[in-house]
């Protein structure tokens, strides 16, 4: 691979396709394939969490990852066919 | 259990600047070294970088100190592909038991290793502990919004996706690192709207003798500050985020000029609009769960950190367990190498029951580390916790992320439950009990307490796993073997 280039990786982010760069983390691409600064809700309040800390210490940006719930979106690096499941909100 | 598969002469705990510099020098020692890290790659959250197998981007773009870098991570490799290493990657440490030898609980890290379970025991006679640190926070109205971060956070967004997370982004606290993260969103092409640093940074001033001791930081410093004219950024002093505004997402902020204990002055708040991001850091937080758990002496720093006291080869009180990094005072990468490498050749040079020979690369270290202790205590004296900080609150704002505890509530219990310590915050309030166990409202709820010494810190950082572990890891059979 030259500089510039990249591969492309292909996700189901709540079943919709979505195309995001190889090296992306879940959290990176919600917020800029997708658009989207929150993908869960709160317990009590049910505002709107995404990405805070960005270093896998605050909990806020969980996601359900090819069905594993409570994952750090921060972390989770996509690769190609992986489920992302996230709590859709309005907004 | 015992057998010796699973026995190291060295355990490294954490691959930043400070493990990575310890592991590569207590392998070069000649010790049996287990290199044991959270993070898929190395490089800790200071060299942290995009993902190695699928950017072409070369990571020295983002980064200062980079071929110091290059020169540690080589080393380590070869270490490893010579067989005198044991990288053991995505793999969180969550319980440490001292001893001789000390015992380890290592579960995998699921959001890197999804196939594997259960927990794996290993075992060593002696641990070089380097757990970094993370963004420390005050809470803000407001900060519980979406296109919040923490400003290391977006720095660390920048560094691994080669792209900011917001295009129009206010920074504010206080310390250099806000000119750190400004710098990386303004690489990245983004605008920086204004940086509000709460101090008024005439601390610096008598100081200034420190500062010429590091002349790497002095460069550092003056890079970014060009960098900010350039772009003109907005750099305010004694000023602060005071609120944050916006229904679903950050789209503005009130700053306010702060009198000498850190009040809002009144008359003095302007309001920013149009921001997309918002970054907030007030210093950082050096991850103490494992020290805690060994029993290690502590004290709190110049910054009001909690840290672990060190002779002059990094050992702790504990007998075998030697600290490096921030975990020994919050000074940089820089001062987090030397103190690595000097942990590393001691750990390395005492197997053989003598005092390992001084080197002049030691000698160098203790000075360089000498250097940037004196620095760091400059600064984080130059850089208090604005006191008054409660008196921006509402009712409404939220103290605790997790648990979503108002400050309404948290004042009653402060009040009327004589809560005066953390730990009594957390049992009338659930303050500290969500699932980031108090690493976001931990400075908070320290600073709410009435009394200042280490052990009311302590008591926040006194947590059972040092990170949340499904029960099903906890439960597990061993998933995997450490050789």
């Amino acid at each position: 691979m030259t500089a510039g280039e990249f591969r492309t990786v292909t996700v189901t982010v709540d079943g919709r396709r979505v195309t995001t760069e190889a090296g992306r983390t879940v959290a990176a691409t919600l917020m800029l394939a997708e658009d989207r600064l929150h993908w869960r809700e709160t317990r009590f309040a049910g505002k709107g969490r995404g990405l805070f800390c960005g270093i896998g210490v605050c909990f806020d940006c969980l996601v359900t990852v090819d069905g594993q719930p409570s994952l750090r979106a921060c972390l989770v690096q996509v690769a190609e066919g992986m489920s992302i499941e996230t709590e859709p909100m309005d907004g | 259990m015992a057998d010796t598969e699973n026995t190291y002469e060295v355990a490294v705990i954490g691959a930043g600047p400070a493990g990575l510099a310890a592991a590569s020098e207590a392998a070069a020692g000649g010790a049996h070294t287990v290199l044991i890290d959270a993070a898929g790659q190395f490089g800790g959250q200071y060299w942290r970088h995009a993902d190695e197998q699928s950017s072409s981007e070369d990571p020295a773009v983002w980064h200062h100190g980079w071929k110091t870098y290059t020169g540690l991570a080589s080393a380590v490799d070869d270490a490893i592909s010579a067989g005198k290493l044991q990288y053991l990657p995505a793999s969180h440490v969550i319980a440490a038991e001292a001893g001789s030898p000390f015992s380890l609980s290592i579960a995998p890290v699921p959001e890197s290793q999804p196939e594997h379970q259960g927990l794996t025991q290993i075992r060593a006679h002696t641990v070089v502990l380097c757990p970094g640190a993370y963004d420390r926070q005050l809470p803000v109205p407001g900060w519980t919004l979406p296109g919040v971060m923490a400003a290391g956070g977006i720095q660390a967004f920048i560094k691994t996706q080669g792209i900011s997370p917001g295009q129009r982004v206010v920074l504010g606290g206080t310390g250099p690192f806000l000119l750190s993260a400004a710098a990386s969103v303004l690489q990245a092409g983004a605008e920086v709207a204004a940086i509000c640093e709460s101090s008024d940074l005439t601390g610096w001033v008598p100081r200034g003798v420190s500062a010429a001791l590091v002349p790497s930081k002095g460069k550092e410093g003056a890079e970014y500050i060009a960098l900010l004219a350039r772009h003109r950024v907005p750099y305010f002093r004694r000023r602060a985020v005071v609120a944050i505004h916006g229904d679903q997402r950050a789209t503005a902020v009130s700053t306010a000029r702060l009198n000498r204990d850190g009040k809002a002055l009144p008359g003095t708040e302007r309001i920013i609009e149009d921001v997309d991001l918002v970054g907030l850091g007030w210093g950082f937080v050096p991850q103490s769960e494992l020290v805690v758990q060994l029993g290690a002496q502590m004290f709190r720093d110049a910054d009001g950190s909690l840290v672990a006291e060190v002779d002059k080869d990094q050992q702790s009180s504990v007998p075998g367990l030697y600290l490096a990094g921030e975990i020994t005072g919050v000074a940089g990468a820089t001062a987090a190498v030397a103190e690595g490498r000097i942990a590393g050749r001691q750990v390395a040079g005492l197997r053989g029951g003598g005092r390992p020979p001084r080197s002049s690369a030691d000698i160098k270290d203790r000075v360089l580390r000498r250097n940037h202790r004196l620095f760091a205590q400059a600064m984080h004296r130059a850089h208090p916790l604005p006191q008054q900080w409660p008196e921006w609150l509402t009712d409404e704002t939220v103290i605790c992320r997790c648990e979503e505890v108002p400050w309404q509530k948290t004042k009653e219990a402060i009040d009327s439950l004589s809560a005066e310590e953390p730990r009594g915050l957390k049992g009338a309030t659930r303050i500290g009990m969500g699932w980031c166990q108090g690493r976001m409202c931990g400075q908070a709820a320290d600073c709410l307490a009435s009394s200042d010494s280490a052990d009311v810190a302590q008591a926040v950082a006194r947590r059972g796993p040092a990170i949340p572990v499904s029960l099903r890891a906890l439960a597990g059979e061993s998933g995997r073997e450490s050789s």
